[in-house]
């Protein structure tokens, strides 16, 4: 199972586990399993209603972008670090 | 700003003393002191991240830095703001930052914009600066910060925080990517809290605020490997820093190939801080009570029931005596605790999360619900002073 990294703003979405671990062969498989049977209260964070990845959050396996990869269709081994890093704007 | 001073092309004698310890370093000698001296750099705010970046890079002899805040010095930001002290409390943040860096440096020139940065102002200020250093709270003015670097080809050397977690890059150099390159749009307005909701490691701005200045200073030498194309993500409670490849968007719409914003545009609007039609309803449908009107009916032994709707923590720093606490995200799972025919007060810290907890009741049919105007904080200043503000 690939491991998930979850940021501190989403951590509340999974009952304060910094790391998550699901399966599945691609992103979108790892994504929609994380967001539906093991933390379905974080789908409304990642997700728009249409399902569309949200444009301030960014998807990483290992250190790079899935943007840059094969997007959702990126394929995902057991010895992957998927990150989740959405932006944050403090500064005072 | 006046920039027709001729540059410098050697230090006096106190300086070459004051910087010792960098002319013996040969990656900076007398060449690169001369550099920091000559630069110009722009601080935007001197807050968390603005405060250890304004001192050490003051201390590191960097000849003019520009500073923008229009705020004022409050309790609350001593924890984490080390430029301003107990002293400096009510005191613009900006005259305390000179104060403070004329002391440690007085070779210094502060150039002070007690503004805030608008799509107005900004292309003026940064316009005379050879970069820029993102010490900013909140989305609109980190994308103003960055169109207007991209349209100036100024550096943008960019840090954000939030609770244990930091972030740092450098956007806007020539071949690099920029903060939309990142992040193309913001997220919705209160999806994500700011430090004032979700609270902020006092120690975490100073981590990220002096990778800023590393940064600031190593572009200036021309010195290393900048954090170009690179995000950096530290977690300070697992003590882990991560670094994550970042790249230059084709299709951005402000430094892609074919860019769609060539000029600032209205940022409130654009993070959906400016109200629409829409949430002005929505807001206008909580109906509010003074603290004081809530403290006569407790008074009086009115039949009503007061929630509190912060967090366990918070209830532990301060309460309201007969208050009983549902943290906002239990509210809905917990309505079953409240009775639709009693009359219900809600309360937070501030009023926004009461506000949102009073819709939440009004949509499962309650009709007698009201928020209790500016939280704990305006009880603590017109009812009972004695109930610490945090």
């Amino acid at each position: 199972m690939a491991k998930i990294l979850i940021p501190t703003p989403l951590r509340q979405f999974t009952d304060g586990k910094d790391t998550v671990e699901v399966s599945g062969a691609n992103i979108g498989e790892v994504l929609n399993a994380l967001t539906t049977s093991v933390h379905p209260s974080l789908r409304n964070n990642l997700f728009t209603p249409e399902g569309k990845l949200r444009s301030f959050v960014n998807i990483y396996v290992n250190d790079e972008d899935i943007r840059y990869l094969d997007k959702d269709a990126t394929e995902v081994k057991d010895s992957d670090t998927i990150s989740i890093v959405p932006s944050i704007a403090g500064g005072r | 700003m006046s920039t027709t001073a001729a540059p410098a092309t050697s230090l006096t004698n106190e300086e070459i003393l004051r910087y010792s310890r960098h002319l013996i370093l040969p990656e900076v000698g007398m060449e690169g002191q001369i550099k920091l001296k000559n630069a110009k750099i722009l601080l935007v705010g001197t807050g968390g991240l603005g405060a250890p970046m304004a001192l050490y890079l003051a201390a590191a002899g960097v000849g003019t830095i520009g500073l923008v805040d229009f705020d004022v010095v409050d309790r609350t930001n001593l924890q984490r703001q080390v430029i301003h002290g107990t002293s400096d409390v009510g005191k613009p943040k900006i005259v305390s930052a000179e104060e403070s860096i004329a002391e440690i440096n007085p070779n210094v020139r502060i150039i002070k914009h007690e503004v805030a940065l608008t799509s107005e102002n900004a292309l003026d200020i940064i316009k005379d600066y050879d970069l820029v250093a993102d010490g900013t709270d909140n989305f609109p003015t980190r994308y103003l910060v960055n169109d207007a670097c991209v349209l100036l080809k100024k550096p943008n050397v960019y840090g954000s925080i939030f609770r244990f977690e930091g972030q740092s890059s450098i956007f806007a150099t020539e071949d690099g990517p920029c903060y939309r390159c990142l992040y193309p749009e913001p997220p919705p307005p209160g999806l994500v809290p700011s430090c004032a909701e979700g609270g902020v490691l006092g120690i975490l701005p100073g981590v990220i605020g002096l990778i800023q200045a590393t940064e600031v200073v190593k572009l200036i030498l021309g010195n290393g490997e900048p954090l170009i194309g690179r995000l950096l993500l530290y977690d300070a409670l697992n003590m882990k820093f991560r670094e994550l490849k970042l790249r230059k968007n084709p299709e951005c719409p402000v430094c892609g190939t074919n860019p769609t914003v060539t000029q600032l545009i209205d940022y409130q609007q654009f993070c959906g801080v400016a109200p629409t039609a829409e949430t002005a309803k929505a807001e206008s449908t909580v109906i509010e009570i003074e603290p004081t009107e809530v403290k006569a009916k407790l008074d009086r032994g009115d039949q009503f029931v007061l929630i509190d709707v912060r967090e366990p923590h918070e209830w532990d720093i301060a309460r309201i005596e007969g208050a009983k606490l549902i943290p906002l995200g239990d509210v809905p799972k917990r309505l079953n605790e409240l009775n639709p025919d009693d009359e219900i007060v809600m309360h937070c810290k501030g009023g926004v999360r009461s506000a949102k907890a009073v819709g939440i009741l009004q949509e499962a049919g309650f009709k007698n619900v009201l928020n209790m105007k500016g939280g704990i904080l305006a009880w603590s200043d017109k009812v009972d002073p004695s109930v610490p503000k945090y």
